[in-house]
């Protein structure tokens, strides 16, 4: 089946250039394609040397990428930012509600709203969180939402990130190469800033330390270490917060409390910002093989002596299974219709789900349930025969494993390909922070863009690349 | 059934560690078959000894001792009064409904000889009887034996050798019922031997399954029997891993030696006060 | 400060100082075997590299004779020689990623693009030429490494920890230098070889890079008692033991005085450092040039454990 044409962000469906776009167009006409060629090449350069690279799973040889970056940005207008920032506050808002429950009273689970064998049997929900109370109610602080847009009105949530989504160093760094590269195209925008993340990051975290901490709580960013593929991320980040970035190697618990070792002795540690899984946080409640983790660390989270950001247990909120349910969730929880919708979602669980979900294999896309960045899903319409065929059996054989969408013609950006400038499917993943006195989100985000031609996979592992994302001041 | 217990865990150290800490598992609490006379826990460093009760509603501590030690002994001693109930466990806490324990754990996960395992013993759907099938073939399949087994051995690799010890046996039971749809769950505690053997190497470990209208049944497949007064139920988890006596790490020092020495008794006399 | 951080930088350090060691020492033997044998003697002088690289074990295990092809392989770019140059410049590398933090961007720069520009060298040398270029490289980009730290970094603890990293490792290596080569520098009326030794001499002071400096200082020409108080007790020159002493006494009472509290590593250095200071070529050579190398060595060894265990582990 032929796709449906997807909504240009700059020139709409009717290819009339829309008012935010409107200066960026004008440029695009005026520059000559060997400096948009020039810049990408210093742009690479600029990435490479800052070491902004990221890691590859199962590639030992190059382990170190950079992310292709696109120069052209993407452009939001303020009044489409406002309906976002609403919609993903909202979100947000109802997702902490929604963990403190699950691992509380359990109400929406009581009231039939989500199944109970989708949380207790889910690998994703830690029964060690269960009637665990954490500092402030706050499960989420650092959430990113996945967002796709298909026509001028209508944004969709592809999916809630809840654990530890990355990917906002690449939305300050894009930021600042653009900064430096293109001052000229600046000049004609009003963009709002970005560059304040850092400093909403550290007031968020330090906002939610426990109530035992000193008036100046000790924040640290724990990694997994070099090898992680977000490193680069983790140590950018700790660098503008200021703040440690530790291994578990430099963590211990004594009595209860968390220290890092310096070289002037151990020192308490109030707030961890954690980039490590749940699984591997501490080997003594957890993987009792994990080398990452913190021997002890739920002991002194249990004692509230500590915070964990975001909170263990969270993939509960994210997880492909739950996802579907979320319309509901917000409703059970705000009494308020979702400001963002979700995409239309089958649940393979369901019989009559199911069924329509087989008859229509060639034009929907179907995702594991458990599986992340593009990997064990079946996009139909670009899928031959065959790849649809040994799907099929792969469905049948276990069908609550997966969940079935229409296929979004998500939205497009010009963007620099090899014949010049060209549309190309984008998504968007705005960065939410909860903090104990209110939500903070700055405007934009991290655009992905898919860079091959009418690929709608903007996952950096399989070939997508970014761009700075634009929202204009009124 | 009046039961003195004595577990005491050995830490030998090839060099002093620079510090330990632990999670201990240790103290049972009271069910309509259980009730707790007495119980202490004594640390030979000194340290704090906070109790905490985790996600599954056991009694657990933790504690951090600074070293250097050549040597660390956790010593619990404590009485306990038990009936029979048939192997039916009422009274005990419960935090969770029991569908979560048809969860899969690393170390129950159900391998496709299990999952026959199972599909074969079940020769009809009273759940009751298929727990009581599997306990039956299980101990006729399944030989106990130490040597094979570590504490880390799946239900799939000891199910694979048809040896194992009473947690593999456990881990074996666990995985076949909740591919079977029946919730299942590990117990670690203590067994007084019948043959008036006091003196034991480690513990004890059986399952509890849940069986409609009936509630949580243990059944012991090591002993190829439903729980009884001899049983003393301290911790409950998803696996072995959720239910461990002791869960710790050394900071610094050599390789380190362990040994477990446990004795179940029963009283020699009841006395009242 | 983490003391993983801190233990990062001053490995950092040491790895670096010790690539250009290695590259010294390449260098100047190459100088002096392309020399016609009668002006060198017949000692081996690719194994007595492999001796002041200290690395002699490791070597035999790979190699059974050390010439020019394996030496300048496995010291310079042998992956199964955990301080080969390249080695050396991975390690930096990976420490330098961990405590991105705590480097500025003109250090991470300045070891980021010598790790990548690594690649470019490959894994051999196509001819002499090239190896002396990349010998150069290697020196210029321990000079551009070190000069970044000293020009951007502030002056607090990490500063002091990459300092302590380079005087310990720098004491080591001119103290590994004088224990393969102490034979050619005993007084004259000890000393067995000829005029012919000159060429020794001259290597010695190359791989430290001290000829001119020689002359500068003793106006004199080379003789082997000289060689061996500048090496050992000029706190003029940067690469004798006097000197890295009087430097990582200085940056462990910054430690100290920064941080209010002092321990074992400050008393040690101290003791060493008026042991150094006290002493005169004379009564080294009488006590045995041998056994006081050796000892230093040893002392050497004991302050960065005692480093080590007061602040990095």
């Amino acid at each position: 089946m032929a796709l449906i044409t997807a909504f240009d962000e700059m020139k709409g469906l009717d290819g009339q250039v829309r008012p935010a776009y409107a200066a960026l167009s004008q440029w695009l006409a005026e520059v000559r394609p060997e400096v948009l060629d020039f810049r990408r090449k210093e742009a690479e350069l600029l990435f490479r040397r800052i070491g902004i690279t990221f890691a590859v799973y199962g590639e030992a040889e190059a382990t170190e990428r950079l992310i292709p970056f696109d120069v052209i940005p993407r452009i939001l207008a303020a009044k489409e930012w406002d309906t976002l920032q609403r919609g993903l506050e909202q979100r947000v808002k109802a997702l902490n509600l929604y963990l403190k429950d699950i691992y509380g009273k359990r109400e929406v689970l009581k009231a039939g709203i989500v199944p109970e064998d989708l949380v207790f049997q889910n690998p994703v929900f830690r029964p060690e969180m269960n009637g665990q109370k954490v500092p402030h109610d706050i499960y989420l602080h650092i959430a990113g939402i996945d967002v796709v847009r298909v026509d001028a009105d209508t944004f969709y949530v592809l999916e809630d990130n809840a654990r530890t989504p990355s990917g906002v160093s690449y939305m300050l760094e894009n930021r600042e190469i653009m900064l430096r590269l293109f001052p000229e195209l600046f000049s004609r925008h009003r963009v709002a800033p970005v560059e304040n993340y850092p400093d909403e990051l550290l007031a968020t975290l330090k906002s939610v330390a426990p109530d035992v901490a000193s008036g100046d709580p000790t924040v640290v960013l724990l990694t997994p270490g070099v090898f992680n593929s977000a490193y680069y991320e983790h140590s950018f980040l700790a660098d503008k917060l200021g703040v440690e970035l530790v291994e578990g190697g430099d963590l211990f618990v004594k009595g209860g409390i968390v220290y890092m070792r310096t070289t002037q002795g151990p020192k308490r540690v109030d707030v961890i910002y954690r980039r490590i899984d749940d699984d591997f946080l501490d080997p003594l409640s957890f993987r009792p093989d994990s080398a990452l983790g913190v021997a002890g660390l739920m002991s002194a989270y249990q004692a509230g002596n500590v915070t964990l950001a975001n909170a263990v247990g969270t993939g509960i909120a994210d997880d492909k299974a739950i996802y579907s349910y979320m319309p509901e969730v917000l409703k059970f929880y705000l009494g308020e219709e979702p400001i963002l919708k979700n995409v239309p979602t089958w649940r393979c669980r369901e019989p009559d789900h199911l069924a329509y979900v087989l008859d229509h294999l060639e034009e929907l896309v179907v995702k594991e349930v458990h599986g992340s960045g593009g990997y064990g899903m079946l996009i139909g319409p670009t899928a031959d025969k065959a790849q649809i065929a040994a799907f099929r059996i792969r469905l049948k054989l276990n069908p609550r494993n997966f969940i079935a969408q229409p296929t979004l013609a998500l939205s497009t950006c010009p963007t620099c390909v090899e014949a010049g400038v060209a549309p190309r499917h984008v998504d968007l993943r705005p960065f939410v922070l909860t903090g104990r006195d209110r939500i903070r989100i700055v405007p934009g985000g991290l655009t992905r863009v898919a860079l091959k031609q009418g690929s709608l996979v903007v996952n950096s592992s399989q070939g997508g690349g970014t761009k700075d994302t634009w929202v204009l001041d009124r | 059934m009046r039961i003195l217990i004595s577990h005491q865990t050995v830490y030998r150290y090839e060099r002093p560690p620079t510090g330990v800490i632990q999670t201990l598992r240790l103290t049972p609490r009271n069910h309509d078959g259980q009730y707790v006379v007495g119980w202490r826990i004594d640390v030979s460093e000194n340290c704090h000894l906070a109790p905490h009760e985790d996600a599954f509603g056991n009694i657990t501590h933790v504690f951090s001792a600074e070293g250097p030690f050549d040597e660390l002994r956790v010593l619990v001693e404590g009485e306990v009064e038990t009936q029979d109930t048939g192997g039916v466990v009422r009274g005990a806490v419960e935090r969770f409904p029991p569908s979560l324990f048809l969860r899969e754990t690393p170390l129950t996960e159900v391998s496709p000889a299990i999952a026959d395992f199972a599909r074969e013993t079940k020769t009809s759907d009273d759940v009751l009887s298929i727990l009581h099938a599997l306990l039956t073939r299980l101990h006729a399949d399944v030989a106990y034996d130490e040597s094979p087994t570590l504490v880390t051995t799946t239900a799939a690799e000891s199910f694979a050798l048809k040896r194992g010890v009473c947690q593999d046996l456990t881990h074996i039971f666990i995985a076949a019922s909740r591919s079977l749809g029946i919730p299942a769950r590990y117990i670690g505690g203590h067994f007084r031997r019948a043959d008036g053997v006091a003196n034991q190497e480690a513990g004890h470990a059986w399952a509890e399954a849940f069986v409609p209208d009936l509630g949580w049944v243990a059944f012991d497949p090591a002993n190829k029997i439903s729980a009884t007064d001899s049983h003393i139920r301290v911790a409950v988890g998803l696996d072995y891993l959720g239910a461990a006596p002791v869960r710790g790490t050394r900071y610094g020092g050599g390789s380190e030696a362990m040994e477990v020495a446990v004795t179940v008794n029963q009283s020699g006399q009841q006395t009242q006060s | 400060m983490l003391s993983r951080t801190a233990d990062n930088l001053y490995w950092l350090a040491r790895y670096v100082e010790r690539a250009e060691y290695l590259a010294r020492i390449l260098e100047a033997t190459q100088r002096l075997t392309a020399m016609p044998l009668a002006y060198t003697g017949e000692t081996n002088e690719w194994e007595s590299a492999v001796a002041t690289a200290g690395c002699s074990a490791a070597f035999f295990s790979h190699h059974k004779e050390a010439n020019e092809e394996t030496v300048t392989d496995f010291l310079a770019f042998s992956p199964s020689n955990p301080s080969s140059i390249r080695n050396c410049f991975e390690v930096a590398r990976h420490n330098a990623r961990s405590v991105r933090t705590a480097l500025t961007m003109e250090m991470w720069e300045a070891i980021n693009g010598t790790w990548l520009e690594l690649k470019r060298f490959g894994n051999k040398s196509s001819s002499r030429e090239e190896f002396l270029r990349f010998l150069q490289w290697v020196q210029g980009s321990s000079l551009r490494f070190d000069g970044s730290a000293y020009r951007t970094m502030l002056r607090n603890d990490a500063y002091w920890f990459s300092r302590l990293g380079v005087y310990l490792e720098r004491a080591d290596n001119t103290a590994r230098i004088l224990d393969v080569k102490y034979h050619l520098l005993l007084p004259p009326q000890e000393h067995v070889g000829g005029p012919l030794d000159y060429f020794q001499w001259s290597s010695i002071l190359r791989s430290v890079s001290a000829l001119t400096a020689y002359h500068w200082v003793y106006r004199d020409s080379l003789k082997p008692w000289l060689v061996a108080d500048l090496l050992i007790l000029n706190e003029q020159m940067p690469r004798s033991l006097a000197s890295c002493y009087e430097n990582l006494v200085q940056n462990l009472d910054r430690i100290a005085g920064a941080y209010g509290r002092q321990g074992p590593a400050q008393r040690q250095a101290r003791t060493i450092r008026t042991r150094l200071q006290n002493a005169r070529m004379e009564g080294i050579f009488q006590q045995g040039l041998h056994e006081f190398i050796g000892e230093f060595i040893d002392d050497n060894n004991r302050l960065g454990a005692a480093v080590n265990q007061q602040y990095l582990a």
